[in-house]
């Protein structure tokens, strides 16, 4: 009732032409809020079941994603675990001070950052050959073989593969000092060398993830079309001439997304190589602890909320940053190549 | 411009069927050969492995690893059965929250990538940047474990390996790719026309036609499943709630980890065979219990993870 009385009195301030025209439920007021409300209700209408599948979506991600992130406040708190976030006591950028007074700070960054660099540079460069390689290998049959043994390393866990290497390394009767032995040379506690393991753990990353890596390289090699080889061939290239003229240009462009991806997760190092295949020899730390092992151990083994968090924090910011850094630095190359 | 002398291969005539554009079967060879021979490089690991778990630890000691052991026995996988009985309990954690969180998974995922996928809706991008932003930087490990230890109520408590793992951006974006690569949206809009609500759409149309995304996101779900470890290493306690890959972890550490799983329940003769279990050949047992099931079960699998791979990584 007071609704039509309202409008009956808004009526009379409209201009003369439609003052008397009937109401219906098809005029529309000039009030934009009534408008809006009507497009909500539409929407809401129409796609109400859509928000429905999206809401245990949403809900997850909010719990596990989003609130962790607010979560960074730790980083600057001495944390409390019993007063919680709310109740520790706010100490600025004083759990930042104590880590860089570490020398750890300065081990763990300098190991993720090169063994990142490392890896992520051979572990390309090999899963392209591999796929280049491959792609010429002419039974088919063969390839997928291949293909199948080389992907295995992909569905072991780390901890099994410390196992294996483990058969290699063991003190007293792996493989290696076995051989040793048989060749009358001393042998060495191979978990407590620290200079194996720079080299030993590179390898061990190839040999973990060329295989399954070569696997986008050659599916983007076999969509390549024939007819670039063919008419190379009239012109008389050969085979590494193709190579290098049609198959790596076609590769262009996975490669930089893959290392756009690379380097914003150049500060996060692979915790399972890292922490589970030295089988946590303390003595081989310097060469083998990275960001996230340093910050497991320091959350596990002391509950040192502050210098894990800060640690964690200053990796993420740095990781963030420098994806942004390096899609900035496609989109002024190449364009159409970049994530955002 | 005249075309240069053409270089057509010397086998052109001389073999019937030979594409002129190969590379002779001379180098077809020599690379075939490389290359098989370098499976040996993944092989050869594996079978140390298996040959390691079969040897007696007399063997072990004084002979040492080998490919070829002398002396073989099953008495280590024996050993195992009958006083197994944390192996028994992390094989259930592990089978358990593999399907379970699988099935899960798979279920808030593509619904939620159905909702990305329908070009028409609105609020699309809403839902596509939000999931974007939760993965472009994490809040970190400690934060994370503060919000479910303290907030959530999840330590030692089996939900840890399966809620936070729900929702993964790189896989919503493959099964995305999967509806609009696989589903033309001419279908949705007739569905639409003739008055069908979005449940419906979602339960009769899309899902049988999606199968294969759903393989290819349920398998690397349950791969993922079945090889993670260190979830437990941070917020597990009890051994009864260790999944198989922590177990190896610890057992690594401390082979005592196996004989502690309720003292109280085992009989006498139990006991006695836990002491007196062999080290060694018993990690590499335990290796290959936790291994083979999933190595003997990818070849079949292997076109929805190299489809899988290709689609996110182009779209993604």
């Amino acid at each position: 009732m007071k609704q039509v009385k309202e409008v009956a009195r808004r009526r009379e301030k409209y201009p003369d032409e439609i003052k008397n025209l009937p109401l219906s439920r098809g005029i529309i007021s000039e009030r934009w809020k009534t408008m809006f409300f009507k497009k909500v209700a539409k929407h809401i209408r129409d796609y109400w079941a859509l928000h429905v599948m999206a809401l245990p979506g949403v809900i997850a991600v909010f719990i596990f994603s989003y609130l962790p992130k607010f979560g960074v406040i730790v980083a600057f708190q001495r944390f409390n675990y019993k007063k919680g976030f709310f109740g520790s006591k706010f100490v600025g950028l004083d759990n930042f001070k104590f880590l860089f007074q570490t020398t750890d700070a300065w081990i763990i960054t300098r190991n993720t950052v090169c063994y990142n660099a490392v890896m992520i540079l051979l572990n390309t460069t090999l899963a392209v050959i591999l796929a280049m390689i491959l792609n010429e290998v002419k039974s088919k049959k063969l390839a997928k073989y291949i293909q199948t043994v080389y992907m295995m390393p992909h569905f072991l866990s780390a901890t099994a593969v410390s196992m294996i290497l483990f058969c290699f390394l063991a003190d007293t009767n792996g493989l290696v000092n076995s051989l040793y032995r048989s060749l009358g040379w001393e042998t060495r506690n191979w978990y407590m060398t620290k200079s194996i393991w720079p080299v030993t753990l590179v390898l061990v990353s190839s040999w973990m993830h060329v295989g399954y890596s070569s696997i986008i390289y050659l599916a983007t090699i076999t969509g390549i079309s024939p007819e670039y080889y063919e008419a190379a061939m009239i012109d008389g290239a050969n085979r590494i001439q193709q190579a290098r003229y049609i198959t790596l240009p076609h590769l262009r462009a996975i490669l930089t997304i893959m290392l756009i991806r690379s380097i914003g997760s150049i500060f996060y190092g692979d915790f399972g190589l890292f922490y589970s295949v030295p089988r946590d020899s303390g003595s081989l730390f310097s060469v083998t602890n990275v960001i996230d092992t340093y910050i497991f151990r320091a959350l596990k083994n002391e509950a040192n909320y502050g210098m894990s968090s800060a640690a964690a924090l200053y990796q993420s910011v740095v990781g963030f940053v420098l994806m942004i850094g390096a899609n900035a630095v496609v989109t002024k190359i190449s364009p159409e190549y970049a994530m955002f | 411009m005249e075309a240069n002398k053409v270089k057509t291969s010397n086998y052109v005539g001389k073999h019937k069927g030979f594409k002129p554009n190969e590379i002779s079967p001379k180098a077809n060879f020599i690379i075939s050969f490389i290359l098989t021979a370098m499976t040996l490089i993944y092989l050869v690991p594996v079978i140390l492995v298996i040959m390691v778990s079969f040897s007696t630890p007399e063997s072990l000691t004084y002979k040492g690893y080998s490919l070829f052991p002398t002396e073989l026995t099953l008495s280590t996988y024996k050993f195992l059965l009958k006083s197994g009985k944390q192996i028994a309990d992390s094989y259930k954690v592990t089978i358990t929250r593999t399907i379970l969180g699988t099935v899960l998974s798979l279920s808030v995922m593509s619904l939620y990538s159905y909702v990305v996928a329908y070009r028409a809706f609105p609020a699309r991008k809403f839902y596509t940047y939000y999931l974007f932003v939760s993965s472009i930087f994490s809040g970190g490990l400690v934060a994370s474990y503060i919000i479910n230890v303290r907030y959530l109520g999840l330590y030692d408590n089996f939900w840890i390996y399966i809620l936070p793992g729900l929702v993964s951006w790189f896989n919503i974006i493959i099964l995305r790719t999967f509806i609009q690569t696989t589903i033309p949206d001419s279908l949705f809009e007739a569905a639409k026309i003739d008055g069908a609500g979005d449940f419906t759409i979602f339960f009769r149309i899309v899902l049988p036609l999606f199968k294969a995304g759903l393989a290819t996101i349920g398998l690397f779900c349950v791969v993922g499943h079945w090889n993670e470890w260190s979830t437990a290493l941070l917020y597990i306690e009890n051994p009864k709630l260790v999944p198989v890959q922590t177990m190896l972890q610890r057992i690594q550490q401390n082979i005592n980890f196996l004989k502690n799983n309720s003292q109280m329940s085992q009989t006498q003769e139990e006991m006695l065979i836990l002491k007196n279990l062999p080290t060694e050949s018993t990690q590499m047992a335990i290796t290959v219990i936790a291994t083979v099931p999933i190595l003997c079960v990818y070849p079949f699998f292997q076109k929805y993870f190299i489809k899988g791979m290709t689609i996110g990584s182009v779209k993604g």
